[in-house]
């Protein structure tokens, strides 16, 4: 054999050597990169996105990581995540209860992005869906002890619409009213600052992913009332006015207030509340 | 090389030219390098905000929008069409490297250069020999398992890990834990194998070269027959492997340096005594 074929067959050899060596160590490396990217598409429930972002999944195909929309936000909400936080690397989040959105009204965040991460189609930022506010510890609110807070329920920018209160009857006291708010998925934009303002040492309201906090109807699902509604009339049997069999003085409100009352009966107060006003 | 093992590399050059211009082109890159980052420092540090966002994408002057060419690509991988500014960005920026030369991004814009510039520096001064050998392929595999890792799972997998543009982000914004990166490159590079990250493993690096291999601005070894065999240029040069074919190829072949790999650092050209070297467009031949 000629030196020069010699030559040529050994630099073949050290270049497909070097070939297999290279492609062998990078897809060992890419398996483990592969799997260590599949727990990274989790995202930690404290960690929001910014407005304009429907799926975590479509997010992490389209955003570049530049933080420009962490530069335009005029309240340093976002932030982008760092290396040892348990977030996409260089993405841009925010902690509601560090500092929530404050849901301006021009949406410079979504402005800012190149590349449409942050939908552009996104306009009002009423239509935002950052993430969904529950009133995840009803332990732990006081509104549920019958003490009157309210203050998510007045911070609230889509007040009335995404959180409303809701009275209901006091069994601990017997006499009073608690005062729950309630959050309405169809307008909370999971801004965050119910969570911000709860006055608790640890928000008993959150916001959390939509996914993690919206539950689904089964789809086969008709709901009677709201069929009649379409169809105008009962689909089953006709409404029969109900007839009641009541005490002397009580009525009942039928589709109203329900049971009520006479407005005093001769036991309506308990017998230490009449010694205490000294009729007796 | 073995007969010059004491002698200090470009002692012949600052002799001959004087300190100045004998590190000409290496003080050139760290200017460039440093302002480049000073410029995306300057807003958050001062409020003056000629440039935003990172080298990822950036906006500057609030109106030019760049975006890195690298990054685009795995985006359009994992199988999503960015918007426009973004598409412009990309093309602008790759436009500017097919003309300077592809890996101009890697010695006069990446700080990570200056790591491992620092590493190799480090490395000559304290003569260590240790070199763990793995092949300069590497970083194309890397590069192909990065894309493919996009498209198979719809996001930006490599930028989940990328030293490169995780330091830069995290210098002009916040510092995680990315310094760690830092300190790990610069050990492997000084310790465990020569020009181990920029020259054997980094993606980036390896789509740069692929711009690079028809990039116009080029080295050339235009005097190469005063070349005196000092050996200071295979030194100094990141990509030694690139100079020989035009250096010492036969007298028919192009004295042009034409390997993607090149990083136009010029630093040959500052080594030289004899000054073989010069910065042409690559159809002088």
């Amino acid at each position: 054999m000629s030196s020069a074929t010699n030559k040529t067959l050994q630099s073949r050899r050290r270049f497909l050597e070097n070939i297999s060596r290279a492609a062998g160590g990078a897809a060992l490396f890419g398996i483990g990169l592969g799997l260590y990217s599949q727990q990274s598409k989790s995202l930690p429930s404290t960690a929001i996105r910014p407005p304009g972002v429907d799926n975590e999944g479509d997010f992490l195909s389209a955003c570049v990581r530049c933080g420009l929309c962490v530069r335009d936000c005029p309240y340093d909400t976002l932030k982008l995540s760092r290396l040892g936080e348990n977030i996409a690397l260089g993405t841009p989040y925010f902690d509601a209860r560090k500092i929530p959105c404050e849901m301006c009204e021009d949406i410079p965040c979504v402005k800012a992005c190149p590349t449409g991460a942050l939908d552009p189609e996104l306009t009002n930022i009423d239509d935002a869906r950052m993430g969904l506010a529950v009133l995840i510890d009803q332990e732990a609110c006081i509104a549920f002890q019958g003490l009157r807070c309210e203050v998510c329920y007045n911070v609230c920018p889509v007040r009335d619409k995404a959180i409303s209160i809701n009275r209901s009857h006091n069994i601990r006291t017997g006499k009073h009213a608690l005062f729950i708010p309630v959050v309405h998925s169809s307008d909370c934009t999971g801004c965050g600052k119910c969570e911000h303002a709860c006055i608790l040492e640890e928000a008993a309201i959150k916001v959390l992913p939509t996914k993690l906090a919206k539950g689904e109807l089964g789809h086969h699902y008709r709901l009677s009332w709201e069929e009649k509604d379409k169809a105008g009339k009962s689909l089953v049997t006709p409404d029969i006015e109900h007839k009641y069999n009541l005490p002397e003085g009580t009525r009942y409100d039928y589709e109203g207030e329900g049971l009520i009352q006479p407005e005093s009966t001769p036991f309506n107060e308990s017998a230490i509340d009449r010694q205490n006003k000294g009729s007796l | 090389m073995a007969k010059n093992i004491n002698k200090v590399i470009g002692q012949d050059a600052v002799i001959k030219k004087g300190w100045l211009l004998a590190h000409k082109w290496l003080l050139l890159r760290r200017f460039s390098q440093l302002s480049i980052i000073g410029l995306f420092l300057l807003g958050p540090v001062s409020g003056i905000w000629l440039i935003k966002g990172n080298m990822s994408s950036s906006l500057i002057l609030d109106t030019l929008s760049l975006t890195d060419p690298f990054v685009f690509l795995q985006t359009l991988f994992t199988g999503y069409l960015p918007e426009m500014t973004v598409i412009s960005g990309a093309v602008i920026v790759a436009l500017f490297y097919l003309i300077v030369g592809g890996r101009v991004y890697c010695s006069w814009v990446c700080p990570i250069n200056i790591v491992t510039d620092a590493a190799d520096w480090l490395r000559r001064l304290l003569k260590v020999k240790t070199s763990l050998n793995f092949s300069r392929m590497g970083r194309y595999g890397l590069l192909v398992i990065s894309l493919v890792l996009a498209s198979v799972s719809g996001m930006l997998v490599w930028e989940l890990v990328n030293p490169v543009t995780m330091i830069q982000r995290e210098i002009v914004f916040a510092m995680g834990y990315s310094w760690l990166f830092i300190i790990g490159i610069f050990i492997l590079d000084a310790f465990v194998s020569r020009r181990a990250w920029c020259g054997h493993l980094c993606p980036m690096g390896a789509f740069y070269s692929l711009l690079g291999r028809v990039s116009i601005i080029k080295v050339n070894a235009i005097n190469r027959d005063s070349c005196n065999d000092c050996m200071d240029c295979f030194a100094v040069c990141p990509e030694p492997q690139v100079i020989k074919p035009a250096l010492k190829g036969n007298v028919s072949s192009s004295p042009v340096i034409n390997s993607g790999n090149c990083t136009n650092c010029a630093r040959c050209i500052d080594v030289c005594a004899e000054n073989v070297f010069t910065i042409k467009h690559r159809f002088i031949n």
